[in-house]
């Protein structure tokens, strides 16, 4: 059961096989047993867990059960919720409990599901391989010396070892899908505006969207219905969003006559040869089963980290300046004077990675220094966003690998900063165009999991679940689950 | 060698909404401190912001009435810099696109009208308040004002007087409030000033200026100008240089000092408000919006001149504000025959007492019914003018109608000749001399014997009928 989808356990719960409280259960065991292993998980707070297991359980034995009834879903550490603190994986929020709830939360709440504690993450979600998470680094269950990705790092590691059976993450430049090809699972950031944003604390607010991190690409899409849609409260959210049959697309599985389109920029020198070898292995399956295979050329996307470093960091230095000990979160003690309060408070709240993107996106919005890296960062995006759009005038879909390599080891790229930011070299553009992008297991490379990532044309997040799904049928990737944590290994 | 001050002018106007810019919490002035707050505008993680039309709406018809351009797209800026009562260390503000550019407004000038340019009308929100406690390393910080819509208006450096400076803010000021589009109340800092201030030679390019801040009533605004022109040009004959800075002005000792130099300016590192979307208004909003503009305190004053044959003065007076023309305008719906005696006694003697209480006619305790019903009483010679002056002080003292006070004080003129001309006898028997000398040519003593009359009937005989009975009854 720890590795069964949500719509495996929802059928148990419908048959009355199980209950929101064994489930519960169930998973806290496992969260009791395991996290030490992997600190998948940084606020779990076990009594208020059970509760809501047991309202759902009420709930369903006087009203006909709501999509997600009785499902327990694991919380990046980044969406405020009442039940818990939010602390983004940073010390500078120590103890902070919001007196909200994020839009998307609500939305779970409504729906039935528990909110299993909060995951770790890195810092402000700035990083790639949950490593500056002020919690300490969160660990890969197919190999615990290995990194999980990041920023999403916990939800995914939580998935992947069965601790929870999903989770939401967030994307701001790959957060979502490379955690998830890291670990061998499903993780879909949907179209800019589709998913509101609101009480889903700020990094990078031109690039931000949250999204599901599941085992199969169903339950993505079931999750993905129930987060999306218009907020009034998030003026991002778009109103006349074209709709999705969510779990439509997942049926249709089609895949003959599709036009997949392979942008040469994807499959390069310098990327690990075996996950090259598993993606173009994906690639071929998808061929036999009716795709076309185009090849296609996305010429701006070397560009794309550069500006991707540019943009972030400059909109993160203004979400961050509220962090400044005034008003909650941590402040430094005696301070002198408001200075002192202000760096201090600031210094001691924030870690390495976090200072370092304050300090780029400051200097990149400097006055003299705006038009050179700001306006050209913005200039590149626009080519970018042309690129996609090109390219979809030809094909239906992309594909590509979602990470040039798999998992690394803890502390191998720690100290050289650029490196790190390499790691999201081929997730990046798609923030920066705002389209919806999908990573899904395809293999193994040195037993360390690959992921496959399709991209679709804004608000076509249908042709990619389509596809996705199709590939799932016919693989068995999804359903491997590392050993270590009772999984059938790989 | 003659010198010319250079003036431009920025004015933050607080837009009357019901609520804040970005929130749906209360704009209303005066609550306990932090009360009228929410997670948007305390600036807590993940809140966003949601613009308010009704800022938007305010903002174009202000535009509309300047004659501006209004931007059927513009943007949000951020405006970042550290300060406690800046919740979320950046200011959503409007720079390089902004709803309103290129307007102007007409001044009065000593050698007639002016224009004035006004550069540029952009929407933005105001900042908590910081209260720095007496004693203790202590402060405290209010943020109920975090969120309220702003308008700031810029001019261009178009002004050449701090006189003009004054007429031009006093014009601003009548307009918003005319538009309703704010409160305009100095003294809750609805409409806050800063001067850029700097002195050159008639045809020379522009002099360095210094930016004046803290400027909160239309006697200061004058008085920082006037004294930082006279200091820039000591500075400059002295052979100085004026630099480019911030002073502050301090109303207590009447001078200004400096708060920073252009080196120490802030960087504020604008970019673009990625949490909120271009403005985009369509030509049909705009123009619905203009059609709810009221009427202006211009066309107005044309108009009391000529529906109501006021004199230029009444009719400039009388559209000092919107609340005072339509005090106006509900006073001669009272008394519709007599528009010009009641802009009289609306002009001269009601606001002129009001004036010395140090009031406003928002706050007059006699409505434009109970004015109706005493100059009524003029009208139909129940009393004359000057009792009616009486009646008036007695009316704004007890909050009583004209027609009670009349009645109680037994004030009713006399206006039957017979009970007249007994008076007249009576007085002329008893100033039998006066009466010969006026008859032997000494007309001037006319004046004598409407005296003694007036005294003989407490002022309450019909002063015409006087006139002319004494004129009959003297020839003999």
């Amino acid at each position: 059961m720890p590795f069964s989808s949500i719509d495996d356990l929802k059928q148990r719960l419908d048959a009355g096989e199980t209950s929101a409280e064994e489930l519960a259960g169930l998973y806290l065991d496992r969260i009791e047993k395991h996290n030490a292993s992997l600190n998948a998980f940084v606020h779990v707070g076990f009594e208020q867990i059970m509760a809501q297991a047991r309202a759902s359980d009420s709930y369903r034995a006087k009203h006909e059960a709501r999509p997600l009834e009785g499902v327990p879903i694991a919380i990046k550490d980044i969406f405020c919720s009442t039940e818990s603190p939010t602390t983004c994986g940073s010390r500078i929020l120590e103890g902070f409990t919001p007196a909200y709830d994020a839009h998307v939360i609500t939305q779970l709440r409504k729906a039935g599901a528990v909110l299993l504690g909060k995951t770790n993450m890195d810092e402000f979600a700035m990083g790639s391989s949950n490593e500056t998470s002020a919690y300490g680094p969160c660990r890969n269950p197919w190999d615990t010396d290995r990194i999980p990705g990041g920023s999403s790092g916990g939800s995914a590691s939580a998935v992947a070892a069965g601790l929870a059976p999903a989770a939401l993450g967030t994307d701001t430049g790959g957060s979502i899908r490379q955690p998830a090809a890291v670990t061998g699972i499903v993780g879909m950031k949907p179209t800019y505006g589709r998913v509101s944003r609101r009480g889903i604390i700020a990094f990078a607010s031109s690039l931000d969207q949250a999204g599901p991190m599941t085992r199969t690409v169903k339950d993505t899409a079931l999750i993905a219905s129930i987060i999306s849609g218009h907020d009034a409260g998030d003026a991002t959210s778009v109103a006349d969003a074209p709709s999705v049959d969510w779990l439509g697309a997942c049926d249709k599985r089609n895949m003959k006559g599709l036009k997949i389109g392979r942008p040469e920029e994807y499959f390069i020198d310098g990327m690990d040869a075996e996950v090259r070898q598993k993606v173009e292995a994906a690639l071929k399956q998808c061929e036999e089963m009716g795709a076309e295979i185009i090849d296609i050329s996305l010429p701006h996307t070397e560009y794309a980290v550069a500006a991707y470093y540019v943009i972030a960091p400059s909109e993160a230095s203004a979400n961050l300046a509220r962090y400044d000990g005034v008003r909650y979160g941590r402040r430094c003690e005696d301070p002198k004077d408001l200075a002192d309060m202000y760096t201090r408070s600031r210094d001691e709240g924030f870690g390495d990675e976090v200072k370092r993107r304050i300090l780029t996106g400051a200097f990149a919005l400097s006055s003299g220094y705006y038009d050179a890296y700001y306006r050209k960062a913005q200039q590149v995006r626009t080519l970018i966003r042309q690129d996609f759009l090109n390219a979809f005038g030809q094909v239906d879909v992309i594909a590509t690998p979602t990470s040039p390599v798999p998992a690394f080891k803890i502390g191998e790229k720690t100290d050289d900063p650029i490196t790190m930011y390499l790691s999201d070299v081929f997730t990046i553009a798609v923030n920066l165009a705002g389209l919806p992008g999908l990573s899904q297991p395809c293999g193994f490379a040195n037993a360390l999991p690959v992921g496959l990532q399709w991209i679709a044309p804004a608000w076509r997040e249908d042709i990619i679940l389509s596809a996705a799904s199709a590939y799932e049928s016919a693989t068995d990737w999804h359903a491997q689950h590392p050993k270590a944590y009772g999984g059938a290994g790989a | 060698m003659s010198w010319e001050v250079v003036i431009g002018l920025e004015v933050h106007v607080q837009a009357n909404t019901k609520t804040k810019a970005f929130c749906g919490c209360s704009t209303a002035f005066g609550a306990e401190p932090n009360t009228q707050t929410c997670p948007v505008c305390l600036g807590m993680p993940g809140q966003l912001p949601v613009l308010n039309r009704e800022a938007v709406d305010k903002s174009v018809l202000t535009g509309l009435a300047i004659n501006a351009e209004i931007n059927l797209e513009s943007k949000f800026d951020r405006k970042n810099y550290f300060y406690p009562d800046l919740p979320k260390g950046y200011q959503i503000s409007q720079f390089p696109l902004p709803l309103v550019e290129g307007g102007h407004l007409m001044i009065p000038t000593a050698e007639g009208e002016k224009r004035i340019g006004v550069t540029r009308i952009h929407m933005e929100e105001d900042a908590g308040k910081s209260m720095h406690a007496d004693t203790g390393n202590v402060s405290h910080i209010d943020l109920n004002r975090s969120g309220v819509p702003l308008m700031e208006i810029v001019s261009e450096p178009d002004m050449r007087s701090a006189d003009e400076a004054v007429a031009y803010l006093k014009q601003l000021h009548q307009l918003v409030r005319f538009l309703d589009v704010s409160g305009a109340d100095m003294e809750k800092g609805q409409f806050r000033c800063d001067a850029n201030v700097s002195v050159r030679h008639p045809g020379e390019p522009l002099g360095t200026r210094a930016e004046l801040k803290n400027l909160n009533s239309f006697r200061f605004i004058k008085q920082a100008i006037e004294f930082e022109v006279i200091r820039q040009i000591e500075i400059i004959e002295d052979g100085g240089k004026v630099v480019q800075e911030t002073r502050l002005w301090d109303s207590a000792r009447g001078e200004s000092r400096s708060m920073r130099s252009k080196e120490e300016t802030h960087d504020y590192r604008d970019f673009p408000e990625p949490d909120l979307p271009p403005l985009r208004l369509s030509k049909q909003e705009v123009d619905s919006i203009r059609a709810g503009m009221p009427e202006l305190p211009g066309q107005m004053r044309v108009r009391f001149e000529e529906e109501f044959g006021l004199s230029a003065y009444d009719a400039d007076v009388l559209t000092t504000s919107r609340e005072l023309a339509a005090y106006y305008e509900d006073l001669v719906a009272a008394v519709p025959e007599d528009p010009k005696r009641a802009a009289n006694w609306l002009a001269n003697e009601l606001l002129g007492r009001l004036k010395e209480r140090s009031e406003d006619i928002t706050a007059s305790p006699i409505g434009p019914k109970q004015l109706a019903g005493l100059i009524k009483r003029i009208a139909d010679n129940t009393i004359s003018g000057k009792i009616a002056k009486d009646v008036l002080d007695a009316m704004l003292e007890s909050g009583q109608g004209a027609d009670a006070i009349i009645e109680k004080r037994g004030l009713k003129q006399i206006t039957d000749s017979s009970a007249i001309d007994a008076i007249i006898q009576q007085v002329m028997s008893d100033n039998s001399d006066q009466v010969e000398q006026y008859r032997a040519g000494k007309d001037r003593l006319m004046g004598f014997f409407v005296g003694q009359v007036m005294q003989a009937t407490r002022g309450k005989a019909n002063p015409g009928l006087v006139n002319q009975r004494l004129k009959v009854l003297l020839k003999g």
